[in-house]
């Protein structure tokens, strides 16, 4: 499918940033998304396909104001949702009492 | 927490909510959640994940494609290997996996110079080179590699001269690229691990050269 993530081509990025930080997680929980990857994979609860077509769905001016891990974050919610696996509103509750725990 | 709580509400109206509170905290918030339910659930084990984490941070990385281009340097047969059947030739140094299953390894000649690029995303080879750098990942180089790649190569600090080719290859969920680029003048004598040392990642991206040996100005 075409769409926001299609970028070859576009004009007006910029130039490429190279002088940065190059950790690749530079908060925890970008490796932790990683790693819930891994486990999601290996479980089987989604393939890299499915992960990335999930990615490509999202509305443009998500897509370009999350960052790459909130991406990933983004379709596996999407997939443990879809496959029954947890619910908006259990995440939403666990959210809220982790929150409080705090 | 107290601080927290006052900025919170302080900017707890509308659009400014999400704009200040949603990322990263809340972001981290529900990674933490979806973890903490998924281990409930006896779907992933914490202590699985850190040891993935730990492997992609500190284990895999370019210097297994350093030693596979080292290898293709030193031994004509294996060259010859790496080109037809580049996966079977990068296993036999036991590398392969996750984001490697499909792998083309494409050559530097004096004609042609090659680079690798994921227009769609981030797709690139993990066994061999880890996983990519946040530049990779990004619009600009994502965007401009497939129509500009001499002025990409430019920013990147290296000029092709005009006679040679510039191919630029997109990688995709079934195809990850990685170049072999050219063994330096200069480097004759060295041995495997001499030269793995004057392999950059981005010389197997494409978007570098391989270091001079030392002391061999040219």
């Amino acid at each position: 499918m075409n769409g926001i993530h299609d970028m070859g081509g576009m004009h007006g990025w910029g130039p490429i940033v190279t002088d940065e930080d190059e950790r690749y997680f530079h908060e925890p929980w970008q490796a932790r998304v990683f790693g819930l990857f891994f486990g999601g994979f290996a479980g089987g609860h989604f393939n890299v396909d499915m992960l990335r077509h999930e990615i490509e769905k999202m509305s443009p001016q998500d897509y370009l104001s999350t960052s790459y891990y909130e991406h990933w974050l983004h379709a596996m919610e999407a997939l443990f949702i879809a496959d029954g696996t947890l619910t908006r509103a259990q995440i939403e509750q666990r959210m809220a009492e982790l929150k409080g725990a705090h | 927490m107290t601080q927290d709580d006052h900025h919170r509400h302080h900017h707890d109206h509308g659009g400014e909510h999400d704009r200040h509170n949603a990322p990263p905290s809340d972001v981290a918030l529900r990674v933490k959640a979806i973890e903490s339910l998924l281990t409930e659930k006896g779907l992933i084990v914490p202590e699985a994940l850190d040891a993935i984490i730990e492997t992609y941070e500190n284990k895999v990385g370019p210097r297994n494609g350093a030693r596979v281009v080292a290898r293709a340097w030193t031994d004509p047969a294996y060259r010859q290997r790496l080109l037809e059947n580049s996966t079977a030739a990068i296993a036999e140094l036991g590398y392969g996996g996750v984001q490697g299953e499909d792998m083309v390894v494409v050559e530097n000649t004096p004609d042609v110079h090659n680079m690798v690029v994921c227009t769609l995303c981030s797709c690139y080879p993990w066994p061999t080179l880890g996983l990519p750098p946040n530049w990779y990942k990004s619009a600009p180089y994502r965007s401009r590699s497939v129509i500009d790649p001499r002025g990409v190569l430019k920013e990147f600090g290296i000029e092709i001269p005009e006679t040679t080719e510039v191919r630029v290859w997109d990688s995709n969920a079934e195809l990850r690229y990685f170049v072999l680029p050219m063994r330096p003048a200069g480097s004759e004598g060295l041995d495997e691990e001499q030269l793995a040392e004057l392999v950059t990642r981005d010389s197997m991206i494409g978007t570098g050269l391989p270091k001079v040996p030392a002391g061999r100005a040219l």
